[in-house]
């Protein structure tokens, strides 16, 4: 039976997390322009086989199908009536995949909506989003909230508060850091730190991004800010371009393990990856990080 | 001279992203008898041009170009009835019709885009998000434009900008204008590949290769 999650990372030990769910879920049939959230209800079995995938691969902290789960981003999809049911659904077939041993993360994203007063999304009103989607996370069997790709630091904030709003479990939170090294808001690593090091988040990082070696010098900026954070590393599998109709991710499991080893130095304690990579990377990280 | 200064004023109010304070000023050039032309050309066009310059070098973000624009909007929609009375028009630098295509609902670059043309004098069509390839050719017929802009987030979606182009062809209007594509996986080589005719990195590089294309 695993321990408390936040017991695990204060035993020292890198937590490996797992890869992209998008590219994978379409590299197995999912449409253009359907999100994979559709999926959780319509084809459980999919979304299963890659959880299946990583943790065979190795992963001990298993994303939840839910990046997209907001009701806000649900709606644009037609799936809004579905909220508490698809992220309850997801958290349930993570947790079927990981069993007692390992752990689920309810994969929480963006609402997609611009928060006021840029966009008529309002603090509350965001709040309430999260907390929604983050009670049936919960529900569902989830062992954190895990807010990513955040870029506008309130409506990481909103996340925070609306997930203690909706549950008892712990929050992690990590942005996207793809602009000029700020996100694309303009949030800087130490910015973000210290918004969510006030919060009291126990784990803070960056995921998404633009170069992940852009993170050899995001990580200890954050770290500098909030020393007793742990570090959450989980960055694309390099820079996406199309190269005759196909869309290559530039750095290969190698790079990325490599990469992965040195987050490790710097002191990331949950590691992983996300758009453009496949379960061979998660192989190549945890040999990578374990020898 | 007190034009001078007034101006100086809006280009600030601007680069500061404050519409009110755009509003205010806009007022005060209109009960002062400034020409409102040049009011926004010299008054407040700078303050983009500021904002658009410290965008693409990675001193300001998507908030400061967006509340600039909003400032920028308010000024001209202020001063707008007064250049009629006048018989006045900003010279239209060229048509463009901007839109992110079909299965991408990514607002925020194609939007930053339109903002960036429209206050350097580009009149802009905004079809939206999601765009199917049909509405950009009713598009393009009803507007006759110079320039149609193409946006796309995601990887899966960019295959899209080319079904755009392809549908142009088809409907033999691709020789009457440029097409340009924009989005995080596109590229330059991207873009030669399903044969648009320009690529911009960001909002201020886009007016640049639109200028251009324009020319």
């Amino acid at each position: 039976m695993r321990a408390d999650i936040l017991e695990r990372l204060a035993s020292g030990n890198v937590l490996i997390a797992d890869g992209a769910t998008g590219t994978m879920l379409q590299a197995a049939g999912l449409p253009t322009g359907t999100p994979g959230e559709a999926w959780v209800l319509e084809r459980p079995e999919e979304i299963k086989r890659l959880h299946r995938a990583y943790v065979a691969a190795g992963s001990q902290l298993v994303l939840t199908t839910t990046f997209g789960g907001a009701r806000a981003r649900l709606k644009a999809a037609g799936l809004d009536v579905q909220v508490a049911e698809i992220n309850r659904r997801a958290a349930e077939l993570a947790r079927q995949v990981a069993g007692d041993n390992l752990y689920v993360a309810g994969d929480v994203g963006p609402t997609g909506e611009m928060m006021v007063p840029l966009g008529p999304l309002t603090y509350e009103a965001a709040v309430e989003l999260f907390a929604e989607q983050s009670r049936a996370l919960a529900a569902g069997g989830a062992d954190v909230i895990y807010v990513e790709t955040m870029s506008d630091l309130n409506e990481a904030r909103a996340a925070v508060e609306g997930a203690r709003q909706g549950c008892d479990l712990p929050v992690f939170c990590t942005f996207s850091f793809d602009t000029h090294g700020c996100t694309s808001m303009g949030v800087s690593p130490p910015q973000a730190a210290q918004a969510m090091a006030a919060l009291g988040v126990p784990a803070i990082g960056a995921n998404c991004g633009h170069a992940p070696e852009k993170l050899l010098d995001i990580l200890p900026q954050m770290h500098e800010t909030a020393p007793d954070a742990y570090l959450i590393a989980k960055p694309n599998a390099g820079i996406p371009r199309m190269v005759k109709r196909q869309v290559v991710y530039d750095a290969t499991p190698e790079r990325m393990a490599d990469l992965t080893v040195r987050y490790v130095e710097l002191g990331a304690r949950i590691v992983g990856t996300c758009c453009g990579s496949s379960p061979a990377y998660i192989i190549a990280i945890r040999e990578a990080v374990l020898s | 001279m007190a034009n001078e200064r007034l101006f100086e004023e809006m280009t600030d109010a601007v680069v500061a992203g404050l519409p009110d304070k755009a509003r205010e000023l806009a007022n005060e050039a209109l009960r002062a008898g400034v020409d409102p032309l040049e009011a926004i050309e010299q008054g407040f066009k700078p303050g983009m041009d500021v904002v658009g310059e410290g965008f693409a070098k990675g001193d300001l973000f998507i908030p400061d170009l967006m509340m600039s624009g909003e400032a920028m909007k308010v000024a001209i929609a202020t001063l707008e009835p007064e250049m009629m009375k006048r018989k006045q028009q900003r010279k239209t630098l060229g048509k463009v019709v901007v839109g992110t295509v079909q299965g991408d609902i990514h607002e925020i670059g194609k939007t930053l885009v339109a903002t960036m043309l429209a206050a350097n004098g580009f009149e802009v069509r905004d079809l939206g998000v999601d765009v199917s390839p049909q509405q950009f050719v009713d598009a393009v017929r009803e507007v006759a434009p110079d320039v149609v802009g193409l946006s796309a987030l995601l990887t899966t979606t960019m295959l899209n900008q080319e079904a755009v182009i392809l549908t142009l062809k088809e409907a033999g209007l691709r020789e009457q204008l440029k097409v340009i594509v924009g989005g995080v996986p596109a590229s330059p080589e991207w873009a030669e590949e399903i044969g648009a005719d320009g690529y911009a990195e960001n909002a201020t590089e886009a007016v640049e290769v639109v200028k251009r294309l324009v020319q």
